[in-house]
């Protein structure tokens, strides 16, 4: 093995990358094919989705997919690019649910605007909650986030508002498969391919900074408070309008909707796909929730291949599928001689 | 100092728990001067700092600003008005390249009143004025420096950037908390002029330094402070004459040595 001492392994970027980065990308069709194919894969694969798969079971899959995704998407987009931890995904699903659930079998508004109301008013609800945690962090703002959605559906429980236990029921579904499972596919991608924008953009950048060093920005003259609530505004509202989609998709909104499932399973698929990359959080409900679905044939053993399955992707691949993948695209490895 | 001071400092005093890091300080600034803070380890020169730009609050007393209150209010309000400071220990974002780390405080809302440090009250594209900024306080524009990541940068350069995000708000005050400690003497050497520049700027800077030399070559006036207290405010040369400030501070040997090239 001395050999290792001699020979050392290194990683560059390939050159392809390189020439893709600036105005050059448009010269040549193997430049431009470098950068959208990946995204034409992603987007035409998932528009692809209702149509080829034929089971009406798992054509409800794509869109509980899509609500996880989108919550996933908001969990990373907080955590990586906010440095705020959030356990609070269920939280938003179910404000943004009962909102949606409520103007629809009160005053019969449909679905085609409880969504987007639900969606803003439901963003605005949960930003107030969390505005006075939102000085804490890493860990202290997860407990506080985490709290609400047992507070809330407690709260629903005791008073015995909103239905109580047994939810509201009669909730207007959306028109047909073809309308929801679209309106979700369609929404997934315009989310991911803005907030993907939006940390690029010069606010991103200040996004960042308050992720890596508060002091800074602080000292820069720049309102933390002012940019942490925005962020949880934009993470809410992908939450709020998950958790819309889901009452119109149930026609039921319930207790369920603050399960912790909303704030967990997320977290999973951004460790899964690959933390900090935006698409890997979507990549990882992609794969994460339709196993979940087939371990049911083993009944409660489910949840033991569950976690299984967790801890050898943690274990084998921790810095997750989009991570590895982006790589593997963008450099190559080769030996050196010392 | 017959014109109204840029800043006053009146009976500033900071407890933490049972230390008394301030007691009872007091001082004016005057517009446009280089005021030097020294003093031993301890002696509370990093939590007038702090106090100044709102980062703690004071236990007791006032700072004002051009006459203006501004001691309570918090630091993002503090540094929009003008009053700006470099972390002692440099505050990069390590993960973003130099010059992006500068369009970070272009983004402030001071910035975009005032345009940056040579903006006429419009703000140009972030990216150029950045890079400019960067340019005039000594990263090379044709060099790879403005474009590599601030965790790659060696610390003369982390210092300059410290200020440059004071200079990127445009600012009428910077406090530099040892923007020399930990550079070599040809680094120091070359951020001297800069200092100076910076001055005839109309900038008034307040310099807190253990460097004595450098200092001592640029500052108007000194005050040294020991244990929260202030000993004596004036001339370098009357700070070095004192005999209190001899024993709490400098010991002898230093300050002949400093003597003889004064």
């Amino acid at each position: 093995m001395s050999d290792l001492e001699q020979r050392r392994r290194e990683r560059i970027d390939r050159g392809i990358k390189v020439r893709t980065e600036g105005i050059y990308a448009l010269m040549s069709s193997r430049e431009l094919a470098y950068l959208l194919v990946p995204r034409l894969i992603l987007i035409v694969g998932l528009l692809l989705f209702p149509l080829v798969i034929p089971s009406l079971y798992w054509q409800r899959v794509i869109s509980i997919v899509c609500i996880y995704a989108l919550l996933a998407l908001s969990f990373d987009f907080l955590a990586h690019y906010v440095g705020l931890v959030s356990l609070g995904g269920a939280f938003f699903v179910g404000t943004g649910g009962y909102i949606a659930a409520f103007l629809n079998t009160t005053w019969g508004i449909p679905f085609i605007l409880t969504i987007p109301i639900a969606t803003i008013v439901g963003a605005a609800i949960c930003t107030l909650c969390l505005l006075p945690c939102l000085p804490l962090r890493g860990v202290y703002f997860a407990i506080v986030s985490l709290m609400y959605p047992l507070f809330a559906s407690r709260l629903i429980e005791a008073l015995d508002i909103l239905g109580g236990t047994d939810g509201i029921m009669g909730v207007v579904s959306f028109p047909n498969r073809w309308v929801e499972q679209y309106t979700l596919i369609g929404l997934l991608l315009l989310f991911l391919f803005g907030i993907r924008r939006l940390v690029n953009m010069d606010i991103g950048l200040v996004l960042r900074g308050v992720k890596d060093n508060d002091q800074s920005i602080r000292a820069s003259g720049i309102n933390i408070t002012h940019y942490k609530a925005a962020a949880v505004f934009i993470a809410a509202a992908l939450g709020c309008l998950g958790g819309a989609c889901l009452v119109h998709i149930y026609m039921w909104s319930g207790l369920s909707q603050f399960a912790l499932d909303f704030s967990i399973i997320p977290i999973a698929a951004t460790v899964v796909g690959g933390a900090g990359t935006l698409v890997g959080p979507v990549l990882g409900c992609l794969i994460l929730v339709p196993v979940s679905e087939l371990l049911r044939d083993f009944g409660t053993l489910r949840i033991v291949f569950y976690s299984l399955i967790l801890v050898l992707v943690i274990v084998f691949r921790s810095e997750g599928l989009m991570v590895y993948g982006q790589r593997k695209y963008h450099q190559f490895e080769r030996w050196t001689n010392l | 100092m017959t014109a109204d001071p840029i800043l006053k400092l009146e009976h500033v005093t900071k407890t933490f728990g049972g230390i008394q890091a301030l007691d009872d300080v007091s001082f004016d600034i005057a517009e446009g001067e280089i005021f030097g803070i020294i003093g031993p380890n301890g002696s509370g020169k990093t939590t007038i700092v702090n106090c100044v730009t709102g980062f703690i609050k004071l236990t007791s007393g006032a700072i004002y600003f051009r006459g203006k209150r501004i001691s309570g209010k918090p630091a993002h309000k503090i540094a929009d008005m003008g009053v700006t400071r470099t972390f002692q220990i440099m505050r990069p974002y390590f993960s973003l390249s130099a010059y992006k780390n500068l369009v970070i405080p272009l983004f402030s809302p001071r910035a975009k009143r005032t345009g940056g440090w040579r903006g006429g009250g419009k703000l140009g594209d972030r990216n150029t004025v950045s890079i400019d900024i960067l340019e005039e306080i000594g990263f090379e524009r044709d060099s790879f420096v403005p474009y590599k990541m601030a965790s790659t940068l060696p610390t003369g350069y982390l210092k300059r950037l410290e200020l440059a995000r004071c200079l990127a708000l445009k600012p009428e005050i910077i406090i530099c908390d040892e923007i020399f400690s930990g550079l070599s003497p040809s680094e120091i050497a070359s951020m001297v002029p800069l200092i100076e520049r910076l001055k005839m700027d109309g900038i008034t800077l307040i310099m807190i330094e253990h460097r004595l030399r450098e200092l001592f070559q640029v500052a108007d006036r000194v005050m040294v402070l020991n244990f929260g207290r202030k000993l004596m405010q004036g001339s370098a040369a009357e700070a070095m004459a004192n005999p209190e400030v001899r024993e709490a501070y400098f010991g002898s040997r230093e300050v002949e040595e400093v003597m003889s090239h004064a």
